[in-house]
């Protein structure tokens, strides 16, 4: 199966991309908007577990999947006065790469990220359909709308750091996955181009 | 949540966040900002926009964490939209579980304006218009999960009453979404993320939308009317204690305190049979002034009614017949709450109107408080002319949960 995205070009991209940014960072201020009580709800499926306390997952979630490809997402925030870039991560359910989503024949495909996700020193970065995303590149068992799965984040320095996201039904990114554009792919070899199958 | 049912206004900090976001063409703001943009816009009716004043409806919020669930005891919202789901096959008490901390997410956030988790219209969550969401538990449910006796005894299928003509298309259900918020973009929203997230564990089976009066149309306590023009929730139980103890269940394991039971009834209103009827008719039909809602023997809409007050002709000034005679209940332990929903669907090609009442009755205990009232209404009412119930479900309604937790966890967890 093979699926395009529907931006159809870069601009186009941007924008979408650029909007998703200013909800997300909205989204922390509406966390402390309403009053101390709000301010302190936690919520179940945010979990950021941070013995480093540099970077932090704000609103973690992964699409669930029956079986193939499927994706983490939220938002990356670096609260420290250094950059900070992730090299990998790693879950227990499937083997992971950190995906980019790029042009190419036209079209936006995804394709692994070189030098991994640079988030600025006090700055965020978001993980979202149709941006980078945590991929994973085939799940060993079914991730159920509901379940929780622990991530493993590996910094540059070689400190990690885990959180935990909660599965979500979604039926979005589908993306074109275009491997060979980055380093070779050891699990993937015989499809030229899969695509994430939608949340069962 | 029902500890403190009073709306309450979201900070500045809130309003200047939506500013910000409206500054960047993402989307429309609050109320503060929809007025400085009107105000500064220059086009007509720049008069009227400056002069007006803007109430910030969307943004005001209920809570959502708290002992009891909110949407129950709340000020009732313009727009509602009850969802019953049927579980699909499978829907086990575990995946029970991570469907309503799923359901209970999406909920905590949007009732509070801030988008869903994944929300893929994220900027028709900023608006929370005082919206709720309440879970209600069918038997089915309990079933599904294997603890039926955890199930409170009174929430079962309704025995089947003499009025009733009730289709299977509403009537039923496993759980309930009851959805209600003073702007019906804000109810549709959520109605929508609460779906896609229900649709690994079940299927829609009903959705009934209704509406009251709009916030700001009049002022605010004034007791709901119904679309044959009737005020209708009177004898609601007083607020407070008499509530509380009328509606929540005061003690008992935690999967019961706190907790309360749902009557749902879609009652079909036939306008055109009722247009036939005169205004005297029409009160005498329920013992009440259409005007003030006043008994017909009182002058405010609160006063007693005088049953053994009788007229020149020697007969009753309340018929013993009508609507209000039979349902009438002194004692706050066996009254009811209702908090019902105008529908009003695509009239015929003759142009016959398909109006009603989406009929919410909340109480601790369905067979103390409503079977009794019902059973009465059933007998005799003369309303029952007019009137016809369609549809009927029943749910428990569980306690709330804290923040961290989930609607339900008392009972699956």
């Amino acid at each position: 199966m093979r699926t395009t995205s529907p931006f159809g070009s870069r601009r186009r991209s941007a924008v979408v991309l650029a909007t998703a940014a200013a909800l997300a960072a909205v989204g922390v201020a509406g966390c402390g908007s309403s009053d101390s009580s709000s301010a302190a709800q936690p919520s179940p499926s945010v979990s950021a577990s941070a013995p480093a306390g540099v970077v932090t997952i704000r609103d973690p979630w992964v699409k669930a999947a029956d079986k193939g490809m499927t994706a983490a997402f939220g938002t990356l925030v670096n609260d420290s006065d250094t950059d900070v870039t992730v090299t990998s991560a790693t879950t227990s359910v499937s083997s992971m790469e950190l995906h980019e989503m790029a042009m190419k024949d036209g079209k936006m495909v995804m394709q692994q990220k070189q030098g991994g996700i640079l988030i600025k020193a006090k700055g965020t970065h978001p993980l979202e359909p149709g941006g980078d995303h945590l991929m994973l590149m085939d799940v060993k068992q079914p991730v159920r709308a509901g379940d929780e799965l622990t991530f493993t984040l590996t910094f540059a320095d070689g400190k990690t750091q885990q959180f935990t996201a909660v599965a979500k039904p979604f039926t979005g990114a589908q993306e074109t996955y275009a491997p060979g554009h980055g380093e070779p792919m050891p699990s993937m070899s015989a499809t030229p181009e899969m695509s994430m199958s939608p949340a069962s | 949540m029902t500890d403190t049912p009073t709306a309450r206004p979201v900070s500045r900090r809130g309003l200047l966040t939506g500013g910000a976001l409206a500054a960047g063409g993402a989307l429309a703001g609050g109320a503060a900002i929809a007025a400085t943009r009107t105000g500064g816009s220059g086009q007509p009716p720049a008069a009227a926009a400056d002069t007006m004043p803007v109430a910030n409806v969307g943004g005001l919020v209920e809570p959502f964490h708290g002992a009891r669930q909110a949407g129950v005891v709340t000020e009732p919202q313009a727009h509602a939209s009850f969802v019953a789901l049927t579980l699909r096959a499978g829907t086990d008490r575990a995946a029970l579980g991570r469907m309503l901390r799923l359901l209970s997410d999406d909920a905590a956030r949007l009732t509070q304006g801030r988008p869903a988790l994944a929300d893929t219209e994220a900027e028709l969550g900023l608006l929370p218009a005082r919206l709720t969401v309440t879970f209600g538990f069918g038997p089915g449910l309990y079933r599904a999960a294997g603890v039926d006796d955890r199930r409170p005894t009174s929430v079962a299928d309704l025995p089947q009453f003499r009025i009733d003509r009730l289709q299977p298309a509403w009537s039923g259900g496993d759980l309930l979404l009851q959805i209600c918020a003073d702007d019906a973009i804000t109810v549709a929203h959520a109605q929508r993320v609460l779906i896609k997230d229900s649709r690994p564990f079940a299927t829609v089976r009903w959705v009934q939308q209704g509406f009251r009066r709009s916030p700001g149309v009049e002022p605010g306590g004034h007791t709901q009317r119904n679309l044959f023009g009737q005020l209708d929730g009177t004898a609601n139980p007083r607020p407070g204690a008499p509530m509380d103890s009328a509606v929540f269940v005061a003690d008992g394991p935690a999967w019961l305190r706190d907790s309360t039971t749902l009557v749902l009834r879609r009652i079909s209103m036939n306008l055109e049979t009722w247009d036939l009827l005169g205004r005297t008719d029409r009160e005498l039909a329920v013992g009440r002034r259409l005007d003030s809602g006043a008994p017909l023997t009182g002058i405010a809409e609160h006063d007693e009614p005088d049953f053994a007050a009788t007229g020149p002709d020697g007969l009753t000034v309340i018929p013993d017949f009508s609507h209000m005679t039979r349902a009438h209940v002194t004692d706050d332990r066996f009254k009811i709450l209702r908090r019902p929903y105008n529908y009003d669907g695509v009239p015929t090609a003759e142009g016959h109107a398909d109006s009603g009442l989406i009929f919410t009755s909340y109480q601790a205990d369905i067979a103390r408080q409503y079977l009794p009232i019902q059973q009465r209404l059933a007998e005799r009412d003369l309303l029952n002319e007019w009137t016809t119930p369609i549809g009927s479900a029943v749910f428990a309604i569980p306690p709330g949960c804290q923040p961290g937790g989930w609607v339900g966890e008392q009972v699956l967890g």
